[in-house]
Formats: C-alpha cells, sequence, structure tokens
C-alpha cells in the first residue's frame, strides 16, 4: 500500500517540528528521511503511525486517512521499529518476535497456528530462529535491531516505518540491516544519517531541514554537492561508484 | 525451578498446588492462636455457619473462628492478592522493578487521611477512620499524577513525584501526629501506620473480597497489553494499545485496590514489590501466567505473614507490615542474587 503525506504540521507546545511536509512513497519501494539532527524525521514517522497527532494536514494508506482508523487496526498494517529501544524484562527473541501479533489477537481469542507461522516466518527471514530462545539481554546490538525488524514482520504489515535503524551498529550489521529491508518488497520509510548507505539501499529520498522538504526524489537526483553544502554544511565530491553503481560521496576537508 | 518453558500441565498443577496451599494457609491461620482450635473444630464451625450443620462446638470455639480468625484470614488473603497485583501492574505500566503502591504515594496520603480524621476529627463519626484513608489515599493518587503529567510523565517521573508526595505526606502525619495526638492516640496510630489486621470482621470482607476479585479479572483483561509494554509507551501504541485508556484504566484500579487495602490495615510494605518478582522468577514475566501467579503467591504470603506475627511472640501480635517486611527484604535480596546468577 501506498503512504501519502499531505501538507503535514506538528508542533511540540510553541516549537514547530515538521512543517507543511508533503511526500508520497510507492507501494513496495524503499524511501530514505535524511536530514540533520533535529530535522523532523523521527518525529515525521511518529506522525505516520500515529504516535503523536498531526497539528494540520492528512496522511493516508492507500485511500484512507490514518485519523479514521482504530489504533488496532493501524497497527494491523503499519509497523514501526523505534531507534534502540530495549527492556529490563526477561524476554527470550520469541517473546519479543509474539508482540508483533498483539494487534490481530482479540481480546479472548487464544494463540492460534497462524499465529506460529507468522512468528516462525519473521525468525525465519530475520535469520534469528536459531536464538529464538536466547535472552533478549544476551544480544548484541545488530542482533537486538534483527529482533525488533522480527517483530514488525510478525506484526504482518503493508507498510514499515525504521527509525535509524543502523545507528550504534558496526559496519557490517548497518549493510547487513539494510539490506534486509531492501530486500523484504513491503513499503518502507527508512530515516537515515549515512548519506552513502542512503544511495545505496533507497528507491527515493526526501531530505528534511527544520522540518521542511528541501529536496527529495531519486537517490542521484538530491545526493548533490549542492545540496550536501546547503543542508549539512559539509563540502563533498559526488561521483557515480565504479563497485555498484549508485551514487558515493566524498567528504572534502578544507 | 522456572515452569516458564513447561506446557499447560505444569502450569495447571502449580495453580492448583497453589490454590491448596491457599486453603490449607487459611485453615492453619484458623486454628493457630493465643487459644488453639483443632483444624476439624475449625470445619465443622465453618459447616454450621455456610451450611446449617449443627456440629457440637463450645459458643467461644465458634466466635473465635467465624467472627474472629476466618475474617482476618480471608482480609489478609484479599490484601496480599490486591497489593501484590497493584505491584506487578505498577512495574509493567511504568517499566521500573522498584514501582509498587507506596512509590506512588498511595498509603502515604491513605495515612495522612485517616490521621486526619483519628486526631483532626474531620468528619468524625460521617466519615470514619477508614473513609478518612480512602478519601486520603485517592487525593495522594491524583495529586501525584498530575505532578507527573506536568512533569512529562514518563516512568521514571513518576516515581519521583511519588517519592516527592510520600514525603510530603508523611511530614504531614507526623507533624499533626507530634503537635496535636495524646501519647495513647499517637500509639495507637503508629501500630496502624505499620499495618495491623485487629480489629478486621466481617464487613471488611465483604469489601476486599471484592475488591480484589474485580481487581484482578479486570487486570486479567488487559494482560496483552500489559505484554506490550515491555519497550515503551510508544512500542506499545504501534503494536495498537490504546495507551491513555489501558492507563486510566489500570492506575484507577491499582489506586482502589490499594486505598481499600490501606484503608482497613494500614500501611503493609514489601508485598507489592517481592512477590511480582518472586512470582516472575517462578513462571516467567508473561502477564498471562504472571498476574494470577502473583494474585496466588500475595494472598499465601500475607496469610502467612499474619499467622507468624501471631505467634512469634507469646501472648503479642506483632504489627504485621514488621513481619512482611523483616521476611520480605531477606527474600528480595536472594532473588536479586539468584536472578543475577541467571542473566
Amino acid at each position: 500500500m501506498s503512504i501519502s503525506v499531505d501538507e503535514v504540521s506538528f508542533a511540540a507546545g510553541d516549537t514547530v517540528i515538521v512543517n507543511g511536509v508533503s511526500l508520497t512513497v510507492q507501494r513496495g519501494k524503499v524511501f530514505g528521511l535524511l536530514g540533520p539532527n533535529g530535522s523532523g524525521k523521527s518525529s515525521l514517522l511518529r506522525l505516520i503511525c500515529r504516535l503523536r497527532k498531526v497539528r494540520s494536514g492528512v496522511i493516508r494508506l492507500g485511500d484512507d486517512d490514518i485519523s479514521s482508523l482504530s489504533r488496532a487496526a493501524l497497527a494491523r498494517r503499519v509497523a514501526f521499529v523505534e531507534q534502540q529501544t530495549t527492556t529490563d524484562t526477561q524476554l527470550t527473541v520469541r517473546d519479543v518476535v509474539r508482540l508483533g501479533r498483539t494487534p490481530h489477537r482479540g481480546l479472548l481469542s487464544s494463540w492460534g497456528a497462524g499465529d506460529d507461522a507468522a512468528v516462525d516466518e519473521a525468525l525465519s527471514r530475520t535469520g534469528m530462529r536459531e536464538r529464538a530462545g536466547q535472552l533478549w539481554q544476551t544480544l548484541s546490538g545488530g542482533e537486538r535491531q534483527r529482533v525488533h525488524i522480527a517483530r514488525s514482520l510478525a506484526q504482518a504489515p503493508s507498510e514499515l516505518l525504521l527509525d535509524e535503524p543502523t545507528n550504534h551498529l558496526d559496519i557490517q550489521h548497518q549493510l547487513d540491516i539494510l539490506s534486509l529491508i531492501s530486500k523484504l518488497g513491503i513499503t518502507c520509510i527508512v530515516a537515515l544519517h549515512d548519506l552513502n548507505l542512503a544511495a545505496m539501499f533507497c528507491d527515493r529520498l526526501a531530505v528534511l531541514q527544520k522540518g521542511e522538504v528541501v529536496a527529495s526524489g531519486a537517490p542521484e537526483e538530491v545526493l548533490t554537492e549542492d545540496m550536501i553544502g546547503r543542508v549539512f554544511g559539509v563540502r563533498a565530491h559526488v561521483q557515480k561508484s565504479a563497485v555498484h553503481g549508485r551514487h558515493h560521496i566524498q567528504y572534502v576537508m578544507d | 525451578m522456572s515452569v516458564r518453558q513447561q506446557g499447560w500441565w505444569a502450569l495447571a498443577a502449580l495453580t492448583i498446588a497453589a490454590l491448596l496451599l491457599l486453603g490449607l494457609m487459611i485453615s492453619l491461620a484458623v486454628s493457630i492462636g493465643e487459644i488453639a482450635i483443632p483444624v476439624a473444630t475449625t470445619a465443622e464451625a465453618v459447616s454450621n455457619r455456610l451450611f446449617g450443620t449443627n456440629f457440637e462446638i463450645s459458643r467461644i470455639h465458634q466466635g473465635i473462628v467465624w467472627d474472629y480468625r476466618l475474617s482476618r484470614a480471608l482480609v489478609a488473603a484479599s490484601a496480599g492478592a490486591s497489593l501484590s497485583l497493584s505491584g506487578a501492574i505498577l512495574q509493567a505500566l511504568l517499566r521500573n522493578p522498584l514501582a509498587e503502591p507506596y512509590v506512588l504515594g498511595i498509603s502515604a496520603g491513605a495515612s495522612t487521611g485517616a490521621v486526619c480524621v483519628m486526631i483532626l476529627g474531620f468528619g468524625y463519626g460521617i466519615l470514619g477512620l477508614s473513609s478518612g484513608a480512602f478519601i486520603g489515599a485517592v487525593i495522594a493518587f491524583l495529586l501525584v499524577g498530575f505532578l507527573a503529567t506536568g512533569a512529562g510523565g514518563s516512568g521514571e517521573r513518576i516515581i519521583l513525584c511519588g517519592v516527592a508526595g510520600s514525603q510530603l505526606f508523611n511530614a504531614l502525619t507526623s507533624y499533626i501526629v507530634t503537635t496535636s495526638a495524646n501519647a495513647e492516640q499517637a500509639r495507637g496510630i503508629l501500630f496502624w501506620l505499620l499495618g495491623s489486621l485487629s480489629g478486621v470482621r466481617w464487613p471488611d470482607v465483604y469489601l476486599s473480597v471484592p475488591i480484589a476479585l474485580a481487581g484482578f479479572i479486570i487486570c486479567m483483561a488487559h494482560v496483552r497489553a500489559l505484554d506490550a509494554f515491555a519497550f515503551g509507551t510508544d512500542a506499545a501504541a504501534s503494536l495498537g494499545i490504546a495507551v491513555r485508556r489501558v492507563q486510566i484504566v489500570l492506575f484507577g484500579m491499582t489506586a482502589a485496590m490499594t486505598a481499600s487495602v490501606v484503608s482497613m490495615v494500614g500501611s503493609i510494605g514489601f508485598v507489592g514489590l517481592v512477590i511480582p518478582h518472586a512470582a516472575r522468577f517462578l513462571v516467567g514475566p508473561g502477564h498471562g501466567r504472571l498476574l494470577p501467579a502473583t494474585a496466588l503467591g500475595g494472598a499465601i504470603y500475607m496469610v502467612g505473614a499474619d499467622i507468624v506475627s501471631r505467634v512469634i511472640i507469646p501472648q503479642q501480635i506483632l504489627p504485621i507490615g514488621v513481619v512482611t517486611a523483616l521476611f520480605g527484604a531477606p527474600a528480595f535480596a536472594i532473588i536479586l542474587y539468584r536472578v543475577r546468577g541467571n542473566a
């Protein structure tokens, strides 16, 4: 299902955090959100899964306005992977992934074969099936991120939102998580910091600055030396990579 | 060891064993005391009242069993269940292992309310001690909730606001006691502040048992929501939980359970903190298993503590809060130590 964000604004108190943002994400594509710290990426993701209420504007999933959906109905369609959330509860990997079935279960309906199948498939797709019995506290950062993604897949969403899923991970795990996401085949919006990774894995990009979209389009249209200078305040040299054919950014120090 | 990986039969066996143990503890609580009454006589006395049988029992034994000890044991069991359930709910909602009713200042507020009625005579005769305590508990809960909402509402903030609220109400209680109470009143209040089951009668049973049962049913209806809080409120909301509604219902239920317990038997510490952790250690963190284990464990623990409080020093009854803490604190230390070994 596609996501469309139309003239959306959001403020905390008097501080405007998202200001008149419009964007459209095509079904099945990976859409990257870029921008400096505090540019509104996380807030925009939270607005799309209605963890925050928009001050004005409309967000649609396909034809449905998200404000018309119940919390549970929304959770059956949109899954959200937050930045590095953890727990003190002694949960196993499987316990965490099982949480993803929460919106699909009624008050009295018991755990069914369909739920087990969804959990098993999510564990397999993220390569965590062998670790299913392991305690959360014993996992590394990359493994925890995989489990969060598995939990979100068990939710069987048509759209997946990820807030800096590669934060604090080593480069192998960053590549690993992003290639996993790009192969899921569901509509994804990913907030990212690394411009080169965005160029490698995203189908479309939008750049936020002070809550407004200042550039959007295909990676090669968006990732220009001029944009990087204007938005991030960094001089850069951009060229097509001879290795993977995508844009590659090298930073230039004065 | 842990039964978290085992099947339903292990859980069923554990549940039945816990129910039997609770029944046994209540029978013991009724039999043991300054006048020892055989368990058979106890059963006959109960049967005389419940089923209208005509077993030959002295009227004194009949009176002690029915009017004094059975009501006391039932209130102890329901108070234990209510306090432990409240602890388990608060620990899940606030994502803080230290959360329990006392942390939110509810019991401190109840004490202040009771003291206002007892010493200052606010509405004396109309309200009574229990109603005063109940009103105090609700005011404390609202105040702490209001402060916490103003301060941002995160789990840690609520705990800090609770600590501030407790200090404020404890100071108010001490102020009233030291400036207005005579020696006898002060002694009575001290005993009550440490928790006491003496003076508990059947009308208390009719209040505490239904509240504990209602609390249990409402909490069980929210087990999936409670599980979903493991990674915080935003994670719960993104799993389709109506976070605000669940918080209001469960915080409200917790306040009602704690306020009713404190208004009947005073402040009893450590039950709300220790029992949920012990239960988690036994059956794992899933609330579908944890809440029944917590409620039963709390009931058994409290009835046991009441027995100990009556027999440990001959001819004297210790405040039950002293017993729960004396046994609870070392038990808690052992749990912490073993859990650390596991992780």
